[in-house]
């Protein structure tokens, strides 16, 4: 039974057959007796209060069920928000007490955002409860709105929230080292305001939920686009509907995407649950596009102006970041944590520097809830940084290559303590950095760069050496800086009496592979082929308590809880074997796929009759349960620390301000690797996500109006194959001390170090007009060519 | 994405067509390939009573060549233009253009006459109407009448078609041997309209001069419209970099560009010149 190693192979995908042959389950296949479909009204202001709400036609309209506002939803609570920012719950940094607003799942009193939903018809068919709450009137009293972050806090700006005077959430602020000093004792000290734009998720599958309340049990079943079914379940549950958690379950099946946006809980599947109680009926819900670019919570939204001070030999001796963070219109689920514990910390990047002092202002506007969006606050952190060593790099006339070289940490293992709380695990930075510039070959790009530049055509390169904190994380230290949850992962492996497995994971697999990277790991600890391993994920009725997917850490957490299981279902076998081998536990090993007396392979059980033997006891150990099933839970002792070192090469067109991508050249350490080909695919997808985010994607409002105009994938420009080259990617392999598989985490790396890559090469081609920055992203063609008319007027 | 209650019905000639339209007048709205109107009914921005499905009248589809003129039914598909070897050979700019729109899915169901009575501002057949002068067949209740290009397009998504009117043929003159043209697109990102597209439609007289020139230009303003000042500024001059470049100059006279996420009123002016420049040199280099 013996196998060749599975782990580091680069297996196919198994569920990519079912997806890409239209045979997912998704959310919305699911058809149930009785089903009752939800149309929600939604407002079409940023910011009215709600004078009086008329349902009378609508509730007329053949084929509807019901028709519900806000003021019918008596005994409900607001969505929580988890993640506290207050000073006497000593969470560190707090300047000023997060302003814990409420949000209601329909708001009775004041719509504060295009989309915010005020009432629901439930109805027999999807046409039925569309047509009626088009019938729906509302008296709105529309009033002025605020929408950009720059402005909220700003005197007499429009106030979303009685309980957040002049907008603000929250104050907070992290450092170390004597910031004044570094400045003082600079040679160069370069300013830049840096706008990181508001993203929208597009998941492709867009957000669903299936209530099912019955009756008879009292038992409701919610199946929802999750990425973590058990703190869906916690949230609406304990906080919102005051349910029991034994009597509901909460399913998510196939899920096609999040990129964070299915995280949190929202609006509707609350109300969908609530519905299904009062109806005693199923109650459907799914989010077409539109109404998903209007709800699902938006990610990034920062306007930083950052400082670093520089000695004239290219040290970085002081960063000092001032950043307003638009949190929309409400508190999503983990919001605060998002520009605070993981921006913040993310500062120090893979730099060694003087000082570090990071100050960021939370606001409310009257636009889209923002949230964690892939990479989540770590994007944001490297975009600063890696912006701002190339303005530094651009300021003291040096290589931006040598400014890194100049300040990266030497290699370690174990702990480097930076100056923003977080100790990094293990990192060779210059080591990731060499191997980029083999691929590239950096030289030979500038001479190619200087003769382009005769011709009238404009090259430029951009580098970005990142650092990003993933396997999300300690429960202790989430816990003391502000986490309402843990943040472990649970592992159960059940062998059957024939010697297959099932593998539950707390995890959840909207995208990344699990069904195959988690078989792959089991399959190859127990040297057994990975057809005997079957992987269930995403049911609380299911899988023991889970902490679900986001912040990349699948693999590492999840990964690790499943190793430890594994290990304890190895040891158990053991006794087992001893007992029908007459030996001693402690003389068994596992080779090959058999339990054998150490060095005696020819003295030997085989797997299957282990696992057999553990289901009929009939010759057995003493003082053995039966049975072979295990769980673990495991809470990691630190973050984990990827980095990377990419590299891009763009062309900008000198007459319209296009930018075209030529080259891409990734170097990623994730640590070890399960499946180097999903970790391929997830760097690609990342690449493209974060170059879109520089080049293409970007939620525009409309200042006067408040109106979301970029509202659909008709306006909303997504990255297309053609918009991007063939990456280029390698990859160093530094395993993390933190666990014991040595993985560190993959699923956002690349998002996190494209985007400032892109963009630094953008202001590289147009370094010889005098351009060293641009402010806003994306830089659309028109951004480009007003930089160079602007940078051509001052010369 | 569901559209408001509506009644479909399907046409098989032209004639049943018309009476539908006579019948349920304002009420009714044409359909085509689908492409524009289906969006616009499913975000309920669009909610006809009743829906004329005149996408596989036959009558109105194919490709003819009448005496030195091509004739192109109004539902001919955008993909059955991109691959005619008629119109490559004897009209090589409408499969150029063809090429430019959307992916196949959209060309594979999306049609000329669709396309060109919807009059998108940004959409790419108008700019190619326009440069290569084409003529419209409209069949109404009192029979047919010919609209040419110069009065067709009117406004913001409105041409010169009357209510009860079915814009049935597209006719456009063969191009000869001394006759080249080429579209030049800036796409927008995400829709891949054109944010500002050029036609042109060159006529050399042998001697390496431009005889006459026919350009047209969408997506900038409200509406699609011939650039008359780079006609007037390049007809007779030689077809070389210097004389484009002057006549592109112009391409933004009298066009009533519009602001909107893709640029401001400057930046799409100066996109016009950018593109009248590059659709003119692409042009005169083709064989």
């Amino acid at each position: 039974m013996a196998t060749a190693r599975l782990l580091g192979a680069s297996i196919k995908r198994r569920e990519d057959p079912r997806f890409i042959t239209g045979k997912g389950n998704y959310t919305d296949d699911l058809k149930l007796p009785g089903m009752t479909y939800a149309a929600f009204v939604r407002s079409p202001h940023a910011h009215a209060g709600i004078r009086k709400i008329d349902t009378a036609r609508a509730i007329k309209h053949p084929g509807v069920v019901a028709v519900f506002t806000g003021t019918d939803m008596t005994g409900v609570n607001s969505l929580p928000c988890g993640w506290d920012l207050r000073k006497e719950k000593n969470i560190p940094g707090v300047v000023q007490d997060l302003a814990m607003v409420p949000h209601m799942p329909l708001t009775s009193d004041v719509a504060r955002h295009v989309g915010d939903p005020v009432a629901v018809v439930i109805a027999d068919s999807q046409d039925a409860a569309l047509d009626a709450a088009d019938l729906v009137t509302v008296d709105w009293d529309v009033k002025s709105s605020v929408t950009a972050t720059a402005l909220a806090a700003q005197a007499g700006a429009a106030q979303v929230h009685a309980g957040a005077p002049g907008n603000v959430a929250f104050k907070w602020e992290l450092g170390g080292g004597d910031v004044d000093g570094a400045f003082k004792s600079a040679d160069v000290v370069v300013r830049k305001r840096i706008v990181n734009q508001r993203l929208v998720a597009n998941a492709m599958e867009p957000r669903a939920c299936v209530a099912r309340f019955e009756e008879s049990t009292g038992d409701l079943t919610l199946w929802v686009t999750s990425q973590n079914p058990h703190v869906h379940r916690l949230l609406m549950c304990a906080f919102v509907l005051g349910i029991p958690e034994h009597k509901v379950r909460v399913i998510s099946p196939d899920v096609g995407g999040g990129f964070g946006s299915k995280i949190f809980l929202y609006n509707e599947e609350v109300v969908c649950s609530w519905a299904s109680r009062q109806l005693k009926r199923p109650v459907r819900w799914t989010s077409t596009r539109r109404e998903a670019y209007m709800t699902d919570a938006h990610g990034r939204d920062h306007v930083t102006d950052a400082a670093m001070a520089m000695s004239k030999d290219g040290k970085i001796l002081g960063l000092h970041v001032k950043t307003t963070a638009n949190l929309g219109a409400y508190l999503s689920t983990f919001a605060p944590a998002v520009p605070t514990f993981l921006y913040g910390t993310l500062l120090n990047g893979v730099y060694k520097m003087g000082a570090i002092k990071c100050e960021v202002t939370g606001v409310f506007t009257n636009t889209t809830a923002v949230d964690a969006y892939r990479g989540a606050g770590r994007p944001e952190a490297c975009y600063v940084l890696e912006r701002m060593v190339d303005a530094a790099a651009a300021a003291l006339k040096m290589d931006p290559a040598d400014v890194r070289r100049t300040n990266f940490i030497p290699k370690f293992s174990g702990a480097y303590q930076t100056h923003v709380a977080v100790s990094y695990d293990s990192g060779d930075y210059a080591g990731a950095f060499d191997r980029l510039l083999q691929l590239f070959d950096y030289k030979k790009f500038r001479t190619e760069q200087a003769e382009a530049r005769k011709k009238g055509r404009y090259l430029g390169v951009g580098f970005s050496t990142y650092i990003e904190a993933c396997s999300i994380a300690p429960s202790k230290l989430v816990g003391a800086l502000g986490a309402g949850a843990g943040l472990y992962e649970s592992g159960k492996v059940r062998v059957h009496p024939t010697g297959g497995v099932t593998v539950y994971t707390g995890s959840h697999s909207h995208g990344q592979g699990h069904e195959t990277t988690f078989a792959q790991l089991v399959a190859d600890e127990l040297q057994i082929p990975i057809d005997q391993v079957e992987v269930v994920h995403g049911d609380t009725g299911a899988i023991p308590f889970g902490m679900g997917t986001y912040g990349s850490r699948s693999a590492s957490v999840g990964g690790t809880a499943l190793h430890m299981s594994v290990h304890k279902i190895k040891e158990k076998g053991k006794k087992i074997a001893a007992h029908l081998l007459e030996a001693s536990a402690s003389d068994i090993e596992y080779v090959g796929g058999q339990f054998q007396v150490r060095g005696a392979p020819g003295k030997a059980v085989p797997w299957g009759a282990v696992a057999l033997t553990a289901y009929v006891p009939h010759n057995y150990p003493e003082g053995i349960e039966p049975g072979l099933e295990e769980t673990s839970f495991y809470d990691p002792s630190n973050f984990c620390f990827p980095f990377g070192a990419h590299a891009c090469v763009v062309e900008v067109d000198g007459d319209t301000g296009h930018v075209k991508i030529v080259r891409y050249m990734a170097v990623d350490d994730v640590g070890n690797v399960i499946n180097p080909m999903i970790v391929d695919g997830m760097v690609h997808g990342g690449i493209a996500q974060g170059a879109a985010q520089a080049l293409w994607e970007g939620a525009v409002y409309d200042e006067e109006s408040g109106q979301l105009v970029s509202g659909s994938l008709m306006d909303y420009a997504l990255p297309k194959a053609d918009m991007l080259p063939m990456y280029e990617t390698a990859r160093t392999e530094t395993p993390t001390p933190v666990n014991p598989l040595g993985i560190k985490g993959a699923g956002e790396t690349g998002t996190i170090a494209s985007t400032p890559a892109v963009v630094n090469a953008v202001v590289d081609a147009l370094s010889g007009f005098g351009v060293d920055h641009i402010e806003v992203m994306p830089l659309t063609p028109e951004r480009v060519w007003k930089t160079v008319q602007a940078a051509k007027s001052k010369k | 994405m569901y559209p408001a209650q509506f009644e479909y019905h399907k046409a098989g000639t032209v004639r049943e067509a018309l009476d539908l339209l006579a019948k349920y007048k304002d009420e009714a709205k044409l359909l085509a390939g689908g492409h524009s109107l289906l969006p616009a009914m499913k975000l309920r921005l669009a909610q006809p009573k009743h829906v004329i499905d005149i996408g596989k009248v036959s009558e109105l589809a194919g490709i003819k060549e009448e005496g030195g003129t091509l004739v192109i039914g109004a539902m001919t598909t955008h993909y059955a233009i991109e691959s005619s070897a008629l119109l490559k050979s004897k009209c090589p700019l409408l499969p150029e253009v063809a090429g430019h729109i959307g992916d196949p899915m959209v060309r594979n169901m999306g049609t000329l006459g669709g396309s060109l009575a919807h009059a998108d501002p940004a959409a790419d057949w108008p700019a190619a109407v326009i440069a290569l002068g084409a003529e419209f067949v409209a069949e109404g209740p009192k029979g047919k009448r010919t609209i040419k290009v110069d009065d067709f397009f009117k406004g913001l998504l409105t041409t010169a078609l009357t209510e009860n009117e079915i814009l049935t043929e597209i006719r456009v003159p063969a191009c000869g041997a001394n006759v080249k043209c080429a579209y030049a697109k800036f796409p927008h990102p995400a829709s891949r309209f054109a944010v500002v597209g050029v036609a042109a439609v060159l006529t050399l007289d042998g001697g390496g001069k431009i005889s006459k020139a026919s350009i047209g230009i969408t997506g900038a303003g409200t509406k699609a419209t011939r650039a008359k000042g780079v006609e007037a500024a390049i007809a007779g001059k030689a077809a070389d970099a210097a004389s484009i470049q002057a006549a592109a100059s112009s391409a933004a006279d009298g066009v009533d560009v519009q602001a909107d996420l893709q640029g401001s009123v400057e930046y799409k002016q100066h996109l016009l010149r950018v593109f009248a420049k590059r659709a003119m040199e692409a042009a005169a280099a083709k064989k």
